[in-house]
């Protein structure tokens, strides 16, 4: 059977990854084909992109860096970030990006989603949200967390699936950084609505809280994370171990 | 310069292909030309989308009898993904479709497959699993251990292709993962995206 998938993710900002700790044995943790490298030789199922640098002149830049850990790396990218138009999804994709992961792009045009999915196949679009309650509710926040459009994300979970989204990521901004597990009560009502795969993001901190969303939220399929693994904090090989050992199965 | 040659008919991303290819340090030349393809020591037939449309731009290249002869003559080939559906007899991907017929078996629908026996598994079966061998064993897997994971991302399957069953995988349905007959192979999940076990699998084929 499928196994549950771990996924580290890297920010990069003009071409270079933002910057970690330094890793025992890699020179440069600013190069992304060395941090890509490194995390595939830990065991990562999948890596995820995510382009933050803020100008558009920057972008080559990223592409750039893509086709080099493409030529490199030999399990699915992913990659998110700045993208907005169907030539968006074509340059990264011609770059080495398996799937190609949309949040406020969407929000601004939401036929991205149908007409991507048309193109490129449902397996390739990924529905990115960022999502906060507020009173009470599920709001769908743009713009990396800081605009509330007010529209309910667990609709716009569904809209998604129904235009054709292969995969949802649900980055939930109530956990994200607290570091005290994901947010299982948001990831459970996603769950219920949706029957495409769906990434938990938001709130890691530890190996257990990985153990816990799988074994508590059977519908999630994969868990991913961005600072615990750069920090150091957690090794993704131990984490699969561990997971192994907790019964969860994972690809060793 | 014996080379690999990845048969481009306008049909997804070949990029990882030969990425991958030059990684392990082979020779490969992504092409639609019939003497480049005559010429190559080995043929990748990819594939990703539809079945009947992918079928249609083969066909459309004028390759399709090329193919088939090199077939004949015996030049080892591997479908990869939508490239191994085509090489069965045909297709029920949304409505009917005449495949290479280099391999007996028919492609049928996931979900169909899952409502007639009551399996809640979600589609497409997308991710990372395991490889159990069956009973005869192919060169294209000498360097894969049984167990091994590779990366899938499909919703139709291989059926009734029991004489060409090298591996599968299990996902409420036997998946044929590896088929083979002769000369001709074929793999369901990606090995361009399958770590070093894909990785592996693709240097076996360019030693046949």
């Amino acid at each position: 059977m499928l196994t549950k998938r771990i996924i580290p993710c890297l920010d990069v900002r003009n071409g270079r990854v933002v910057k970690g700790v330094n890793f025992e044995g890699i020179r440069d943790v600013e190069d992304p084909v060395e941090m890509a490298a490194f995390y595939n030789a830990s065991g990562a199922d999948e890596l995820v992109f995510y382009d933050i640098t803020a100008s558009v002149e920057a972008r080559p830049l990223f592409d750039d860096v893509l086709r080099r850990v493409a030529e490199r790396i030999f399990i699915p990218l992913t990659v998110g970030g700045g993208i907005n138009s169907l030539e968006d999804f074509d340059r990264v994709l011609k770059a080495g990006a398996d799937k190609v992961s949309v949040n406020s792009g969407a929000i601004r045009n939401p036929d991205l989603i149908s007409e991507a999915a048309k193109r490129y196949g449902d397996q390739c679009v990924v529905l990115s949200m960022d999502v906060k309650r507020v009173d009470g509710k599920y709001h769908l926040f743009a713009k990396g967390g800081r605009e509330d459009t007010g529209i309910d994300a667990l609709q716009w979970a569904v809209r998604g699936q129904n235009n054709g989204a292969g995969e949802i990521v649900l980055n939930s901004i109530d956990t994200d950084g607290v570091k005290n597990g994901f947010d299982l009560e948001m990831l459970q009502d996603l769950s219920e609505l949706v029957t495409i795969p769906i990434i938990a993001s938001g709130g890691a901190g530890k190996m257990s809280d990985f153990s816990e969303l799988f074994e508590k939220i059977p519908g999630v399929d994969a868990g991913l994370a961005a600072s615990i693994f750069h920090f150091r904090e957690v090794d993704i090989r131990d984490l699969k171990k561990y997971l192994r050992d907790s019964g969860v199965n994972v690809r060793l | 310069m014996s080379y690999t040659a990845i048969v481009d008919y306008g049909v997804g991303n070949l990029f990882s292909i030969a990425s991958s290819l030059k990684y392990l340090e082979i020779e490969s030349v992504v092409t639609n030309d019939a003497e480049i393809l005559k010429g190559a020591s080995h043929i990748i037939l990819p594939g990703v989308g539809a079945f009947g449309d992918a079928m249609e731009k083969l066909k459309s290249t004028g390759l399709v009898p090329v193919l088939t002869e090199l077939v004949k003559e015996g030049k080892p080939i591997m479908g990869i993904c939508l490239g191994m559906q085509m090489l069965f007899e045909k297709s029920f991907e949304y409505g009917e479709h005449e495949g290479l017929g280099w391999i007996k078996g028919i492609v049928r629908p996931l979900e169909e497959s899952f409502k007639a026996k009551n399996i809640d598994l979600k589609i497409p079966h997308m991710g990372w699993n395991s490889l159990t061998f069956a009973k005869t064993g192919t060169p294209v897997l000498k360097y894969v251990k049984e167990g091994d994971f590779v990366y899938f991302v499909h919703s139709f399957y291989a059926d009734d292709c029991a004489d060409a069953l090298k591996a599968w995988a299990d996902y409420g349905v036997k998946i044929p993962a590896v088929v083979a007959r002769d000369n001709v192979f074929g793999c369901q999940f990606h090995p361009e995206k399958s770590g070093n076990i894909g990785l592996s699998i693709l240097k076996a084929f360019s030693e046949i």
